[in-house]
Order: C-alpha cells, then structure tokens, then sequence
C-alpha cells in the first residue's frame, strides 16, 4: 500500500519472503515504519509479529527481499555489523529475556557497564530512574525468578531504554499487565516517544491501547502487511481486517458477558 | 529403495562433518574472546565455582572409592602369586595413568557439561542470547568463553583430587583391612610411577578431556532448539558426545603418544 504522506521511513521492507519449513510466513511482504512514530503490529496468532520484530533486530534473516534500518540494508550484515546497528536499538523481548544469573539491577545496568565509561554511582542513579519509570523502585536486589510476569517485562523494558535507543522495538507490552501497568507503560511510551523522536514498533493484542496509542497501524494478514492510519484500517472495506476488528469486539463483549453474568446470578438470588 | 540405507550413512556422515567443522569455528571464536578485552573475570570465577567446587564432593568420593576397590581386587589377584608387595605399583599407575583423567573427565561430564549445556540451551529457550545480542554484546564472549576456559582450568585440578582420595583410599584398604604394609606399599608406588612419562602423561590428559568437555557442552547447547525437548537434548547430547569423545580421544592418546 502506497502511502504519499509518510515522509522517511526508518525501517523499511521490501519484498521480504520467509518460509517456515513448508509454511510461508512472509510472502513478498513490503512495508515501512516513519521515524518518530508509533506504529503497532497488529495480526492474529502465528501471522508473523513477533517474526517481523526480529527481522528488524537482525535476529532472523529473510530468505530473500531486504530489509532497511536506518538507511542500512542488514539483510547481508555480519553479526559484527548488526552490533553497530542494533547500539542505535531497543528491544523488549514478549518473555523479557532478562539474565537470571543476575540481579534486576545488574540487569539494567549491564548495557550502561558495557558500552559506557561510566562511573558506578553514575550507572546506579541511571538504573534507578529508569527502574523508578517502569514502577519497579526498590527491585533492584532482586532476581528475575523472584518477579511475577508482569513485573519482569517492566524490569526488561528499562533495560531496552536504558540507553536511549532511536528505535524501541517491543513485543507485547501489555500482556500480563493490570489496567493500571497498562495505563504507566503506555504512558511512558509515549512519553519517550513524545521527548527523544522514539521510533517506536510495538506488536500488540490491546485494541484499545493500540488505537490511543498508534500513529500507524500495520496489519498482518496471509503473509503480508496492510498498513496505514488508524483511521484507514477502521474504515477499512478489505474483509480480512473487517473480520479481525469484528472478532476483536465480540471477544470484549464476551469477557464482559463472562464477567457480569455470575453477579447476576447472585444478585437474582438474594 | 535398496539404496536408502547408503544414502542414510552418507547423509549422517555429511552432518557429522558439517558439526565438526561447525564445532571447530566455535572453538575458534571462543578463543578468540579470550584473547581481547573484556576479560571476564568475574563470570569465570562463578563458572569455575559451579563447575570445580561443585564438583568437588562427587570426585573425591568416587575417587576413594575407586582406590579402595582396586586394592581389594589386586590384593586378592597378586596375593596368589606371593605379590602382594607389589599392590602399591598397581594402584599408583592403574589409577595416575588411565582411570583418574577418564573417570574424572567421565564424572565431570556428567555433572558439569550438563550442567552447563543446560544453562546455555535454558538461555536460548528464553530468548536469553538473543537479548545479550540486541544489546550488543557477543554471548559467546560473555557467555561461552568463560564457561568453556572454567571446564578447562578445573579439569586437571579434579583429576589431581581424584587421584589422591585414589591412593587414599586404596592405601587405606590396604594397610587398615588387607594387613599389607605401608611402607611397602608407598615404595612400591614410588617406585614404579615416573614423574614425565606418567604424571606429566596424566595431566596432559586431563587437560585434552576438559578441553573436549567445556567445548562440547557449550556447542551443545549453543546450537540447542528453543524447546523443553531442546534443553533436554542438548544435556542428553553433551554427556553421550562428551563420553563417548573422552574414550575415544584417550585411547588415541594411550596408543600413538604412549602415555
């Protein structure tokens, strides 16, 4: 799909096939993330989200077509090369990927020990206002196994800003979270996106906090990618999205249904 | 159709190979990491504690036991021939030469490259690695390398162990229950072991089989699936290689080296 307005795309595919043994996952998928944007990957289960993030990371190469960060066609770097890319890259992985060897802590701080010079309470002060950010003050001791789900993606996630990434990629941010993690990390994203021209690609099931978020939403369908505004894919005609955003809005009425109906019940009782 | 067999044995023998040139790449790149900076010194510490220290009950045990059995069988071979006198030479090569560097390596892969297979398969699951790649860092520099050199640094050091609760226990044996005397018996070691040809031998062994198994679990479980079944493989994989790599290499070692 063609889109005039966007001026600069900072990540870019073009036709880009992958094929899972004999499944295809892409197929000649082409799209386009503007800069200093929030765009939301939208699709249903096995469409390829998380797939699409990683190819952007450089950890999972394309069977043919390129793949664009930066200006920089990765599809052909060496892992050395990609190290220089993904230093200008955040990433949030949808399990978090935070080392259990080592605390929360040494966790965030471990980008900073590595790539800065740092000095020590320098990095403390840093890793405590990232971790004062994502709500997790005073964690900092503990180890990953002694953190709920929740608690962990949100340790992870400032990790992946600790270094004031241009590009924040993350998986799934708000699965496992309560309404009110949902509303902080939502806020912070934005917040970042807002303040440091964050270019910000997250892959997301929350319908709602993708629509109050997303400048551009790209919607994963059959091994290619449909995007654009979100206004463009709610006024959609193309049946495949009519029938996902229908599906989407019948799952929040039954999980209301599903909530309400036991109080009914009892209140019908008494 | 009759074909079918062939073609499997060359299909097999090609990825044995292919893992093989693979494996060597991977020691190359652990090397690598170990000669520049950053020296990892703090994560080889750890490693060499989960590798060596924890180790450390199960190898002494083994070894004294293994010493005490080897008394009590030679005693009962040699006391036939009238050469009991000569049980302290039997135990001292026996176990210097042959069983303290393969027992040891054998235990230690056991416990250790299993352990570690598991880790590092574990990390790759979680997508561990990956995430060690997106903040760029190399996870074989922070990762494998310290792991591999730990294997490496504590392999002749449990062998050394090994070998000692061996003599321990067999001159325990031997002096406390068969009723030979110690000062024979420790002669009689002292006697037949020689410095180059059978400690130096030993230890060049142990120092081959730690090598093998720091390189085997780390690769195992570098290259494991992302799966519970991965991880599994990965430990089953590195003690089955690991074992069977060890026998292998020391009988090449006996045969063409002499040692």
């Amino acid at each position: 799909m063609s889109e005039p307005e966007v001026q600069e795309f900072r990540i870019a595919f073009d036709g880009v096939s992958l094929k899972r043994g004999d499944r295809p996952i892409f197929d000649r998928l082409s799209c386009g993330f503007p800069r200093g944007r929030v765009s939301v990957i939208l699709g249903g289960s096995g469409a390829g989200k998380s797939t699409l993030i990683r190819m952007i990371g450089g950890l999972q190469r394309p069977d043919s077509g390129s793949v664009r960060v930066a200006g920089q066609d990765i599809t052909a770097f060496s892992e050395r090369q990609l190290f220089k890319v993904r230093d200008r890259i955040g990433m949030l992985f949808q399990g978090g990927a935070l080392l259990d060897s080592m605390t929360v802590f040494d966790n965030v701080a471990l980008p900073l020990r590595e790539h800065t010079r740092l000095s020590e309470p320098d990095i403390q002060a840093e890793v405590n206002r990232r971790l004062v950010a994502v709500g997790l003050a005073e964690t900092g001791h503990l180890y990953p196994r002694e953190l709920s789900g929740g608690m962990s993606r949100r340790a992870a996630l400032a990790r992946a800003i600790v270094m004031d990434p241009e590009i924040l990629l993350v998986d799934e941010p708000f699965s496992g979270l309560d309404p009110i993690n949902v509303r902080r990390i939502e806020a912070l994203l934005v917040d970042l996106n807002r303040h440091l021209d964050l270019t910000l690609i997250l892959t997301s099931h929350h319908m709602a906090s993708s629509l109050r978020m997303a400048d551009r939403l790209v919607f994963m369908v059959d091994g290619i990618a449909i995007a654009g505004s979100p206004a463009d894919l709610l006024n959609s005609s193309d049946e495949r999205i009519v029938e996902f955003l229908n599906a989407e809005s019948d799952r929040f009425a039954e999980r209301h249904e599903l909530d309400v109906t036991p109080l009914m019940d009892r209140r019908g009782k008494s | 159709m009759k074909a079918q067999p062939i073609e499997n044995l060359g299909y097999r023998s090609l990825v044995v190979l292919e893992h093989l040139g693979r494996i060597a790449q991977f020691g190359i790149r652990i090397v690598v990491c170990l000669l520049f900076r950053p020296y990892r010194i703090r994560r080889l510490l750890a490693d060499v504690y989960d590798a060596g220290v924890l180790s450390l009950p199960v190898v002494c045990l083994s070894g004294a036991v293994v010493g005490g059995t080897l008394s009590l069988l030679g005693y009962t071979t040699l006391v036939r021939f009238g050469a009991e006198e000569a049980l302290g030479t039997l135990v001292g090569l026996s176990v210097i030469r042959e069983l303290g560097p393969v027992l040891t390596a054998l235990l230690v892969t056991g416990r250790a490259g299993s352990a570690i297979a598991a880790e590092i398969a574990t990390m790759v699951t979680t997508e561990q690695l990956d995430g060690l790649r997106m903040m760029s860092i190399d996870p074989i520099d922070f990762v494998v390398s310290p792991k591999a050199l730990a294997m490496l640094l504590v392999m002749p050091l449990l062998v050394g162990l090994f070998i000692a609760f061996s003599l321990m226990g067999g001159y325990g044996i031997a002096v406390g229950l068969l009723g030979v005397d110690g000062g024979t018996f420790m002669s009689s070691m002292e006697g037949a072991v020689e410095f180059w040809n059978d400690v130096v031998g030993c230890f060049s062994k142990a120092i081959t089989f730690g090598l093998l198994t720091g390189l085997i679990a780390t690769y195992r479980g570098y290259i494991s699936e992302p799966t519970a079944a991965g991880v599994s493989a990965a430990t089953t994989g590195t003690v089955v290689i690991g074992s069977v790599a060890i026998l292998v290499f020391d009988f090449f070692l006996n045969g063409f080296w002499g040692v």
